[in-house]
Order: structure tokens, then C-alpha cells, then sequence
């Protein structure tokens, strides 16, 4: 299935409601059962498909940009009795394993931009279940700072993903319960096993849900709840709103996609797609008021956006190119000067350096290859640095006898830019070895020549111009040609040295086990469980466990 | 820097003049390699004039030309038979595709393993044969001895071009590798367990060019069907120079044939100087077993992808009829635990490193036929014959069992036992020894055990001055 955009607006949101009052804005989720679209599954009882969830993730962005002076998010349901279904599963079971993978990555990562927006943008998220929340329903609350849940004798939390189902709850459901609200594990072992859930009392005894309030004063308390949360959070912002207006693009026939400042070229017969980003010749605003009167239109703010658009376009339309090819093409000294505004603390410049953070991310979580190249003409510096040290492998050309190739760290590789282990792609790089990462950070603002980048430790290999093109060409065709399974478990477990988080272990650890149990017959088999789920027969099981 | 003027002086056909990239390597390498050639290389002879042959082009002119030459001064060239229009992958699964002007990157590994371990094996023989020369038989014996040494070095040439041309900082590294691994080294030994056995003795030289130079020449034969085309130009130039080292092997080993039997006729040849026949069967033994451990394992999922990748073919494989090889078996012999051999069928790829060495027996058998149609001729009943080959294997399938040169199994002990009526033992090695204890430097001279050959080199008389010795020239 191709998704043709991952794009929306409010005015366009077919699931969702947003509206918006001072501080308080409510995000209410009223999934229309079919879109007038042919799709082989009914989304019923507000349950999600991938439509339903690219509308949340413009939402909770569109929060930050829009109406950053909202301090709580009130997140509840339109639907009588129930608040959210999860997943569909009609819609999972008919999917290709490629598409769920594609499909439990997005939502994963707009559940986390839930927790960031709370975070880094003091918008706090309330989750007002006014019915059942079980399996995604409940993940998604869990996603929210507070969860209420009616107490009307029926409504419960759950997670019947493995009683029902066969499979994981697969966006952080079972990381979020004990990792966040610090469920005890065994009675977490009891809950994640009783397809009916937990409802009442007994759901905030185990620390599931934080209250429960009869039908008649849900309302009420719920309201009560949003205007504490939201005097809570302290600091209004300075500057006006920006509009988060489309990403502009052009689409070439073969996928290829050329936005303003970068452009996607696409090999298929290769396996391969090249990502570069040409600076603009001038940097532009030399301060944050100038920046934020350009809004998405400010280069480094649209750089990235286009990126994150390339990024998932590649990851779910383009999926037999598993190489991806990274160039940052301009004056290093550009983007230098772009980051001396980005590392302002307006608030503008704040919300663009956690946005460019989040676009990182989606980077290292990418199950692709990213080679980048730093050739002649290259600007691999600052924030723009970080695609280099987010890459797999950074082949930087030795230039002695010409003008010479740079890198330039710039102090947002020092702390603005954190990877999901909570630390910089620097620290990441040089795990325990300060020293090392204190050498590079002292040279902030130093255009950086390829020996003594290659010095730092920063450079995978530097073959000269002679070597070049073989080496590059060599190294890409290699890469293309091996497994590309194999790959994405390899890379997975490299880019992530150090600590482990709620995230890491989301994308890791749970990520990784749903992605296997996808593929088992006891999930996917003619008589696995997700394929008997709403059928006449049970589930019949291969019992091996090892 | 001052300009090399490399074409005149490293004869090349790939346009060494104008590749940047070949002579950056080749500026550090050169100089490494004549120091290598130096300390390694022929002892005793470099500052002396030897009638050596020079490939200058890869015409029928100029792939041989003749001259006296001292031999650090001898024009190592580069050369890879003429590139050929559309030639085409002609096995495995890229059969069809155009045959490869570069290295495809996902074979990069494979190809340079293939390429480094022919490569390590060139230089491992000048480097096992380096005190020789103080032992030659003859001037004749002698220049043939530093004709295949250099050709060797030529060879050693041939692979680091590839290494250079298309391997890129890796390929450099290899190539000084193959220069800092030397032949029965303990820290840094040559890759393969043949080539680094010693050969202080001439018998040992002229077994290892007819039997450990032919697995070179099916190799080569193999690699010259290679998808990867530079590779397989340039082994298929290499071969014609290979064919030469053969020549030098099978009729050395003739030489002493006839001699000994001359001698036999008038009583013990060992009383009288002359190499034994089952003496010489024993050196037969020992290194057409040590050779066919080159080939590798029998059963080799190696093998089945390099075939399969098209980078290593068949014998010939241009003259099969099927080239893809799949959907076939060989019937191959597989020992069990206790020795016993039955018969199991094998996907035809795996075993091509089999399908090899059965073409290189073949050819063994041809070379034995024929020393025994000249002891024939000489008037002897003994007759000389091939082990088994099953016989004294490091490799493979044999490994580690015991097998008589019939290719009876026994146990350890009933083998070591017998050892020395198989092998060359410590007796016999000192008594051939014994009689190679000075050069025969005389022109048109030879030594005691062995016979002039049929004709000189390239038409000259038998007492021309291969080597001119210099020993108090400049």
C-alpha cells in the first residue's frame, strides 16, 4: 500500500477534533468507520488505522507550532462507552509484515511525540477515557501524563493483545506500564494477560490509570483536572504563533521527491537513494525574531522537515531501496551561522532544535543504510553534522592538494541534539571517553580538514581522490548487496551503544519481539491467533518454547 | 618529485602512463618489492648476466624476448591478454550479464581473498627456492631456475596490479602483505601449507614445478574463466608463462630418470651417484600429495560460491556444454570414522574444487605416462606411479586419516610406521643432499645424476653461457 502523504490539517482530519480554549485544547477521537476509500477492514469501536494516526501526529505537532500557549492536552472520545479500540486488527491481519513494522514505527513515534511535546513544550497531555481503552487505545493514554477512566462498572484499561490476540502490545504498552507508571511487574504479568482489563478502584490501586470518576462528575473532573495541569506548567511563550503550513514538493515519477532545500533521488535497480541538502548561499536572519517571521520557510526549519518527509516516504513507499546516500552540499559556514540563531533560547529557535531533534531520530531508528559523503564543497557542519555522525558509515575524501574538505562541530552537537539513549550522537560515538568528545566540542566553529576530522575519530575511512569513487562505489554496492534482514538487526544494535530508555527499550527490545512474533505462525499462520481473531475457530498453537 | 617514466620501464599494455592511481601505489610498492626481491630472492646471483626471457608486449613478438639480463634490473611488467568485445559471463548465476570491468562490490571480499591467496603463493616459491642456486646442476639448469623465479616475481606483479587497479586503500594493504609474509615463517608464514615447505634440493625443485606449478596452472585455468575480466586476462596471459616452469619440472624429473637408469645397468645406482628410482618416487609422493591439498576441500560451500557468483569457473569451462551447474550431482567418496570410503552424491557447485583436481590428476597421470614410456626407453622395468589420493592429505575430507599410497586406510600408528618407505625420510633427503653439494658452473657441464637435456634455450647450444658470473665485474 502506498501512503500518498503523511500530511494533514484540522480542517481536513476525518478521525479527530481539535479545538482550542486559552490554554486548554481537546483532542477529541471520532474514527469515521470507512473514509469512501475501498479498504478490506471497518475501523470500528475508534479504532486506528495508519489514517487515523498520521492525523494525531499532525495534530500533536501542529499543537507545538500553532498554539504554543496550550499547556494541556485533553485527549478523549467521541464515541459513546468507548474510548479507543487500538489497532485494527482486521486492518493488521490484512497488512504485509513490511507495512506493520512501518505501521507500529509511526505510531510508536507519534505516542513519543506525545511524551516530548510534554516535556519540551510544557504541553501536557490528560487522557480523559470516557469507555474502554484496551490494547492501542490504552497504549495511547498510557502516552499521556495523566489517564482518568469513568467509572461507570464497566469500562476498563487492558491490554488483551496476548490473551486474545497472540501478539505484543506493540506501542510501548508493556515498556510504558512498568518502565513509566511503575506498574509491579507481576500484577503488570496479570494485567497484560486478562483480556477483559481492569476497571474502577482496582485500576488505580495497580497504578494503571490516576482516577476514576463516576459517569456523572467524569466531566466535571475532568475539566478540574486540565485547568490544575495547565497552571502547572508555567511559562508562556514570547513570540506568535507560526503556521504549520505544508511541506512544498515536487514528486518525480520514479518516487524521487525534490523539496526546497533537498532533494531524493531514487535507484531502484541499485537499491539505492540519494539524500542531499544544498545549503543556501546566505544564512539568512542573524536572530530568532528574524527566523521565526520566515516560520517553516526558515531553511533549517524546512531543511529537516523535508527530511522527516523524505525519511518516511522512503520508509513506507520506497521500500526495496535499503542504501541511502547522505550529502550536505554548501559553506559549512552557513550553517554555522544558522546555528549561532538556532542555539538562541527564544522559544521559536527552542521548538526548531526539538524538532530537528525528533527528525534525528527518526534517522537512527530508520531501518536503512545511511552512508554520507563529504566531498568537495561539502557542509557537513553543526547541526548538519549530526546526519554524519548519525550515519552508519561517514567516508570523508582526502583533499590535501586541493581546497581542501571540512567538517565543523558547532556546541549543538553538545547537548541539543540527543539521541533516544538520552545522549548525544558525540557521546554515543565515544561511549565512556569524554575526553574524546570534549576534543571535538573544543573545536566548535573550527572548519575541520579531513586528517584531522579523521584524527578526532569522526571519519569512517578518508580515501583521497584517486581511491574515491572506487572506495564509495565499492562500499555502496557491498552494502546493497547484503542481507537486508540481517542489516537492520545489525544496525539497530550498533547505532544504540550506552544506555538503555523507555524509548530505546520501545524501539529495541519490544519493537524487536513483535517484529518476530509477526512473523510466527502462532501470530500469522492460517491458524494463528491474529488470523482467527473474530473468526468461528480458536487459535491453535505450536507449544515450543525455548 | 621527479617524473618515472613508467612505461619503459615497467612494460605494461594497461596504460600505466596514465594512471594516477596504479602509479601512486606503485611508487611506494616498486621499491619494497626489489628490496623483497633482494633479501628473498635468488642468493648469490643478483649482479650476474642471465639469459632470461622478457615479456615486453602480448604479442606473439614480444611475450618472449631474449637477452642476458642481471636480474634486479629485469623489467617486471604487467600484462592482461587483449580486452575482447562483449565478453560475457559465461557461468553460474550471472551468466549472460557483460563479464565485469570493475569489481562488483557485493564479490569485493570473495574476489580478493581469491586474488591475494594465487598472489601469496608467487613470491612463497621464489622465496622456498632461494638457495638453489648454489647446488645447479648446470649454466642451463641454473638460468631455467631464475627464469621461474622471476616469472614468479612477475606473476607476484600480476596480482598486485589487480590488488592496485581495483581494490583501492585495501587492495595497497594487500599488496605490501604479500611482500611481508615469508615462505616457513613462524610469525608471518605464506597462506598455503605447500609453499611453505623448504626446497633445498633440485629433485624437490623439479617435483614442485611438475606437480605444485601445475595446481598453479589449473587454477589460473579456472580463474581465467572468470566473470571478473581483468582477472581473467590476466591469468590467462600468466598461463602462457606458466607452461614453462612445467617444462622445466617434467624434464628435470626425466633428466634424472634416464641418468639413473643408465647408471643401473651397470650395478647399484646409489653407489655410483645417481638418484634411486624409489627414492625418486617417494619426492613424487610427497609433493603431488602436498599439491593436491591446494585445491581445498572437496565438499566446499566456498567453492559452490565462487562458481556461483561466476568468479571462478571450470577447467576450461568455455568448452562445456551446461554452465550453470545446478540440478547436478557428483558421485563423490567420503571417508567415514573408520576409514571406509562410500559414495555420496554432492551438489555439483560444491564440488568444484573436485571437479578441478580431477582435471589436474588427469593431467598427473599423463606426466607420470610419460617418465615411464622414457624408463622404458632407457632400458628400465621399474615403473613410477601416483599415490592415491587419498594419500597423506592436510585438507579436506582426509585430513587427519591414514592412508596408504594405495589408499588403504590404517591407523596412525601402522602408518608412521611405514613412513619413510613412502615419503622421503631424513636418509634420503641427506643422501640426494650429498650429491648437490656444489654449482655446475662450467658451460655445456652437468652434474653426475642427471642428463643433459634434448636442446638449449630459445635454439641455443647446450654450452652457451646462460649465466655470465660477475663476481668481480662493477
Amino acid at each position: 500500500m502506498q501512503i500518498e502523504s503523511f500530511e494533514s490539517h484540522p480542517d481536513r482530519y476525518q478521525h479527530w477534533k481539535l479545538t482550542v480554549d486559552g490554554d486548554i485544547a481537546t483532542l477529541v477521537m471520532d474514527v469515521q468507520e470507512g473514509d469512501g476509500t475501498e479498504k478490506p477492514y471497518i475501523l470500528k469501536l475508534n479504532s486506528y488505522d495508519i489514517f487515523v494516526d498520521i492525523e494525531l501526529a499532525d495534530a500533536v505537532e501542529r499543537l507545538r507550532w500553532e498554539h504554543p500557549q496550550v499547556r494541556t492536552v485533553v485527549v478523549t472520545s467521541g464515541k459513546d462507552r468507548i474510548f479507543c479500540a487500538g489497532a485494527n486488527i482486521p486492518m493488521l491481519a490484512s497488512s504485509d509484515h513490511a507495512f506493520k513494522v512501518n505501521f507500529c514505527k509511526f505510531t510508536n513515534e507519534t505516542r513519543l511525540a506525545i511524551e516530548d511535546a510534554s516535556a519540551t513544550a510544557a504541553q501536557g497531555y490528560l487522557c480523559a477515557a470516557n469507555g474502554v481503552a484496551s490494547g492501542g487505545g490504552y497504549e495511547l493514554a498510557l502516552a499521556c501524563d495523566e489517564i482518568v477512566l469513568v467509572d461507570d462498572r464497566s469500562s476498563a484499561v487492558s491490554l488483551p493483545e496476548v490473551p486474545l490476540l497472540g501478539v505484543l502490545p506493540g506501542t510501548g504498552g508493556l515498556t510504558r506500564v512498568v518502565d513509566k507508571r511503575k506498574v509491579r511487574r507481576d500484577l503488570a504479568d496479570y494485567f497484560s494477560s486478562l483480556a477483559e482489563g481492569v476497571r474502577g478502584q482496582r485500576a488505580v490501586d495497580y497504578k494503571l490509570v490516576d482516577a476514576t470518576y463516576k459517569l456523572s462528575k467524569f466531566e466535571g473532573k475532568v475539566a478540574e483536572r486540565a485547568r490544575a495541569m495547565a497552571d502547572a506548567r508555567l511559562g508562556k511563550p514570547d513570540a506568535a504563533p507560526v503556521e504549520w503550513a505544508p511541506v512544498p514538493v515536487e514528486v518525480g515519477a520514479d518516487g524521487g521527491r525534490r523539496y526546497t532545500h533537498l532533494d531524493l533521488r531514487v535507484d531502484r535497480g541499485a537499491r539505492t537513494a540519494e539524500i542531499t541538502i544544498t545549503l543556501p548561499d546566505d544564512a539568512g536572519p542573524t536572530d530568532a525574531a528574524a527566523a521565526q517571521a520566515q516560520g517553516v520557510s526558515w531553511w533549517p526549519l524546512a531543511t529537516f522537515r523535508a527530511l522527516n518527509d523524505a525519511l518516511l516516504h522512503l520508509r513506507f513507499n520506497i521500500r526495496e531501496v535499503g542504501t541511502l546516500v547522505m550529502r550536505v552540499k554548501g559553506d559549512p559556514q552557513v550553517a554555522l551561522a544558522a546555528d549561532a540563531v538556532l542555539a538562541g533560547d527564544a522559544w521559536f529557535t527552542t521548538e526548531a532544535r526539538h524538532y530537528i531533534r525528533r527528525v534525528l531520530k527518526k534517522v537512527d531508528v530508520s531501518s536503512k543504510t545511511f552512508i554520507a559523503l563529504a566531498e568537495q564543497g561539502s557542509a557537513f557542519a553543526g547541526t548538519f553534522f549530526e546526519l554524519a555522525l548519525a550515519a552508519d558509515r561517514f567516508f570523508m575524501l582526502d583533499d590535501a592538494e586541493g581546497d581542501g574538505v571540512h567538517v565543523a562541530p558547532s556546541p549543538l552537537n553538545g547537548g541539543a541534539y540527543a539521541m533516544g539513549n538520552g545522549l548525544t550522537r558525540l557521546q554515543t560515538r565515544f561511549l565512556d571517553d569524554e575526553a574524546a568528545v570534549n576534543a571535538v566540542l573544543e573545536r566548535a566553529g573550527e572548519l575541520l580538514e579531513t586528517q584531522k576530522a579523521n584524527d578526532l575519530g569522526l571519519v569512517t575511512f578518508a580515501p583521497d581522490d584517486i581511491d574515491w569513487d572506487d572506495e564509495v562505489r565499492l562500499a555502496i554496492e557491498e552494502r546493497a548487496s547484503l542481507s537486508p534482514d540481517a542489516l537492520t538487526g545489525m544496525e539497530a544494535n550498533l547505532r544504540f551503544a550506552g544506555p538503555e530508555t523507555l524509548e530505546t527499550k520501545i524501539f529495541g527490545r519490544l519493537s524487536a519481539w513483535q517484529n518476530w512474533i509477526f512473523q510466527r505462525p502462532n501470530a500469522v499462520g492460517p491458524e494463528g491467533a491474529l488470523k482467527a481473531f473474530g473468526g468461528p475457530t480458536q487459535p491453535v498453537y505450536a507449544w515450543e518454547r525455548t | 618529485m621527479a617524473a618515472i617514466d613508467y612505461d619503459s620501464k615497467i612494460p605494461n599494455n594497461v596504460d600505466l602512463g596514465n594512471d594516477r592511481r596504479l602509479q601512486r601505489a606503485l611508487e611506494a610498492w616498486q621499491p619494497n618489492f626489489i628490496d623483497w626481491w633482494m633479501e628473498m630472492g635468488p642468493e648469490g646471483f643478483q649482479q650476474d648476466d642471465v639469459y632470461l626471457r622478457t615479456a615486453v608486449s602480448v604479442d606473439r613478438d614480444g611475450w618472449a624476448v631474449f637477452g642476458h639480463v642481471k636480474m634486479p634490473d629485469y623489467r617486471w611488467g604487467i600484462f592482461l591478454t587483449p580486452l575482447e568485445d562483449d565478453r560475457k559471463v559465461n557461468f553460474g548465476d550471472h551468466m549472460g550479464d557483460p563479464a565485469w570491468q570493475n569489481v562488483p562490490g557485493e564479490y569485493r571480499n570473495v574476489l580478493r581473498r581469491i586474488i591475494v591467496t594465487q598472489g601469496d603463493t608467487e613470491p612463497a616459491s621464489v622465496e622456498q627456492q632461494r638457495m638453489l642456486g648454489h647446488c645447479a646442476p648446470s649454466l642451463y639448469d641454473l638460468r631455467n631456475l631464475f627464469q621461474v623465479n622471476v616469472e614468479e616475481g612477475r606473476h607476484l606483479w600480476a596480482m598486485v596490479y589487480l590488488l592496485h587497479r581495483y581494490f583501492g586503500r585495501d587492495g595497497r594493504e594487500e599488496a605490501e602483505a604479500l611482500l611481508a609474509r615469508r615462505s616457513g615463517d613462524q610469525d608471518s608464514p605464506r597462506i598455503l601449507g605447500a609453499f611453505n615447505e623448504p626446497i633445498d634440493n633440485w629433485l624437490d625443485f623439479f617435483c614442485f614445478t611438475t606437480f605444485t606449478d601445475r595446481d598453479g596452472k589449473y587454477q589460473l585455468r579456472a580463474l581465467a574463466e572468470s566473470g571478473f575480466d581483468p582477472l581473467a586476462r590476466t591469468c590467462t596471459f600468466m598461463l602462457t608463462e606458466e607452461a614453462h616452469h612445467m617444462f622445466v619440472g617434467q624434464t628435470g624429473v626425466q633428466r634424472i630418470l634416464t641418468k639413473t637408469a643408465e647408471i643401473m645397468k651397470s650395478g647399484d645406482p646409489k653407489k655410483q651417484g645417481a638418484i634411486p628410482i624409489d627414492m625418486i618416487q617417494k619426492h613424487i609422493n610427497l609433493w603431488y600429495s602436498l599439491s593436491l591439498d591446494l585445491f581445498g576441500g572437496e565438499d566446499s560451500s566456498n567453492a559452490a560460491t565462487f562458481f556461483g557468483a561466476g568468479i571462478k569457473g571450470r577447467d576450461r569451462e568455455h568448452r562445456l556444454d551446461e554452465h550453470t551447474a545446478l540440478d547436478q550431482y557428483y558421485a563423490m567418496p567420503k571417508p567415514g570414522a573408520d576409514g571406509k570410503v562410500a559414495v555420496e552424491d554432492v551438489p555439483l557447485r560444491r564440488a568444484m574444487n573436485e571437479v578441478l583436481r580431477d582435471a589436474y590428476v588427469e593431467d598427473c597421470e599423463k606426466v607420470v605416462k610419460s617418465w615411464n614410456r622414457a624408463l622404458e626407453g632407457a632400458g628400465c622395468d621399474l615403473r613410477l606411479t601416483l599415490p592415491s589420493r587419498r594419500f597423506h592429505r592436510q585438507q579436506g575430507l582426509y585430513e587427519g586419516l591414514n592412508y596408504d599410497p594405495d589408499g588403504n586406510w590404517m591407523t596412525a600408528e601402522q602408518w608412521a610406521a611405514r613412513r619413510d618407505e613412502w615419503l622421503p625420510s631424513k636418509a634420503d633427503r641427506d643422501y640426494v643432499r650429498s650429491l648437490m653439494t656444489k654449482a655446475v658452473t662450467e658451460p655445456g657441464q652437468f652434474a653426475d645424476w642427471i642428463d643433459p637435456p634434448a636442446r638449449g634455450i630459445n635454439g641455443q647450444p647446450l654450452e652457451f653461457e646462460y649465466v655470465k658470473f660477475c663476481r668481480h665485474g662493477a
